[in-house]
């Protein structure tokens, strides 16, 4: 007798893209354009500043002042801002994974003043014709800083809802002009333990620089940004400060924060928690409700801030929400084993 | 070193006290909106903690009694050991409705399929054993058995660093100071090291008598 057991890496039927989602992906494209042309005729681009009055004033440097006056504002927001609502400042600059500064979710906010973020410059390097180490205003100038309110989800299963301010990390690549052999894109953080505590800590199971890849395609959709600020205003210093990756169909793990080096490379980067626990993160950690971390259930996730009496937990979405975007991306690629 | 009888009394609430003021500070810190975005995942990780400081207190009796031969740590092994269960007991309230929003199906599958919360559960069982035969009536029925039953103690030390360490996601700085502490009271029951321990305590009360 033969008895056929479907082994945890054998594709389902479930496990392939619907047509419907990805042929929506060029309606997508359409759409995107649409909706910052539509705003910025109604006049959005005025009203946007006074929308974070509560949040505190930071201290970004001179060139990020005409960049902010000249931002699009709401360039991508969520279909259902009520459910999506915007996470508090408070709760989004003191509940962070920066385990440079610490393992606590407290510990950035505590002991990320110690970092020097002005000047700052980053190298550009790898299989590109125009690389080299550029000063971060360089490499802001020639784009228009736009928002995006995006749902970050961590591999943690908790949640947010964070209006970041960036630009399209498809316009640095394509300045960058990468070679015909740059098939991933490799980003590193900054190494400095007088600046960072956490990287002197002796028990850390991260080996400094923490690092993050994309691949190509992934590196150059238009979802895929470079922060500079949220809030209307530059990026606190634990949140990322003052130049990071976000990915918002991905665990965020992958959004790579304070970045100092962006590498156009041949073979598939290993990402520091893939190089630490390669059976609990992959290279790919896009958020997938249907394939959990091996310790906890990401079928769910909570919404914060929440509450004693209510958790806010929701469903947690087929790539974070983002499918019709970005499941193209992945057609016919087996999810349970590219994890 | 002999006490008048309320002294020992005063000690055993005073220990009673002592133990309901972390999950007093924790309560308060989540009632004024100290606690961050995800109160319950505070408490949940607060409370676990106090689980392990709990046992470790527990286990620090026995070589305290040896080294001082004061009467008042064995008076509050058995308390410590239910405030051990208590805020054991806690920690999984707290997973269950904080983490999991009470949906008991989650928890079932949960339980068998996380070996972080197996080990948990078996570690929780261990000490609800221990809990249910701590009292008088117990300890004669069970005669010798009691203290071989409650031996278990080691096995929930190990299960709960255990459980801790799957926690843990890439810094072990605190695993390990509880880790080093539960390995450092284990060594002392170690017997050629425990018979030691009285003589410690000789050389605490005369230092320079030892040297004559």
């Amino acid at each position: 007798m033969l008895i056929k057991i479907a082994k945890p890496g054998d594709l389902r039927e479930s496990d392939v893209t619907p047509e419907s989602v990805y042929l929506s992906r060029r309606r997508f494209m359409g759409g995107l354009a649409g909706v910052g042309a539509g705003l910025a005729l109604a006049g959005r681009a005025q009203a946007a500043a006074s929308d974070y009055q509560d949040v505190p004033a930071g201290n970004p440097p001179g060139w990020f002042k005409p960049k902010l006056e000249n931002a699009e504002w709401d360039s991508v927001v969520p279909a259902d801002r009520e459910l999506d609502k915007l996470t508090p400042f408070e709760d989004a600059t003191h509940y962070n994974n920066f385990y440079e500064f610490g393992t606590g979710k407290g510990d950035p906010a505590r002991n990320a003043d110690s970092l020097k973020t002005q000047p700052w410059s980053v190298v550009i390097d790898g299989e590109v014709a125009n690389g080299g180490r550029f000063a971060l205003e360089d490499i802001a100038k020639p784009s228009r800083l736009q928002e995006r309110i995006y749902r970050l989800r961590c591999v943690e299963a908790w949640s947010m809802v964070i209006p970041w301010l960036g630009i399209p990390l498809g316009d640095v690549i394509k300045r960058a002009e990468p070679t015909s052999k740059a098939k991933y894109v490799k980003f590193e953080t900054l190494v400095a333990p007088d600046q960072m505590p956490g990287q002197d800590s002796s028990f850390a199971l991260i080996d400094w620089p923490y690092t993050e890849g994309l691949r190509m395609d992934e590196a150059m959709h238009p979802l895929a940004i470079l922060g500079l600020g949220m809030y209307g205003r530059e990026l606190p210093n634990q949140n990322g400060a003052p130049f990071r990756l976000i990915v918002p169909w991905k665990y965020g793990f992958k959004s790579i924060k304070s970045i100092v080096r962006i590498s156009l490379v041949e073979e598939q980067p290993v990402n520091s928690w893939q190089a630490i626990a390669p059976d609990e993160y992959g290279f790919y950690a896009n958020v997938n409700p249907k394939v959990d971390h091996p310790r906890w259930s990401q079928a769910t996730e909570r919404r914060l801030p929440n509450s004693l009496f209510n958790p806010n937990i929701i469903d947690t979405r087929m790539f974070n929400g983002y499918a019709d975007e970005v499941a193209s991306l992945y057609q016919g690629m087996d999810l349970r084993k590219n994890f | 070193m002999a006490m008048p009888r309320y002294t020992l009394t005063l000690w055993r609430i005073a220990v009673f006290i002592a133990a309901l003021v972390p999950l007093a500070w924790w309560s308060s810190q989540v009632a004024i909106n100290a606690a961050g975005p995800e109160p319950g995942k505070y408490l949940l990780l607060n409370i676990g903690q106090g689980i392990l400081w709990m046992l470790l207190l527990t286990l620090s009796l026995t070589p305290l009694t040896k080294l001082t031969r004061w009467k008042g740590f064995t008076l509050i092994r058995r308390q410590l050991g239910l405030w051990t269960l208590a805020y054991a007991l806690l920690h999984l309230f707290c997973y269950a409705v904080f983490i999991l929003g009470l949906d008991l199906s989650r928890l079932g599958s949960e339980i068998v399929r996380r070996p972080y919360i197996i080990v948990g559960m078996l570690a929780l069982t261990g000490l609800i054993v221990m809990g249910v035969t701590s009292n008088k009536w117990s300890m004669r029925k069970l005669g010798k058995r009691w203290k071989t039953l409650h031996k278990i103690v080691y096995l929930v030390l190990g299960l709960g660093l255990l459980h801790f360490l799957w926690v843990v996601r890439a810094d072990l700085e605190q695993w390990s100071l509880y880790a080093a502490v539960g390995a450092l009271l284990m060594i002392l029951r170690l017997p050629p090291i425990a018979r030691q321990l009285p003589k410690f305590r000789q050389l605490i009360k005369r230092p320079g008598q030892a040297h004559a």
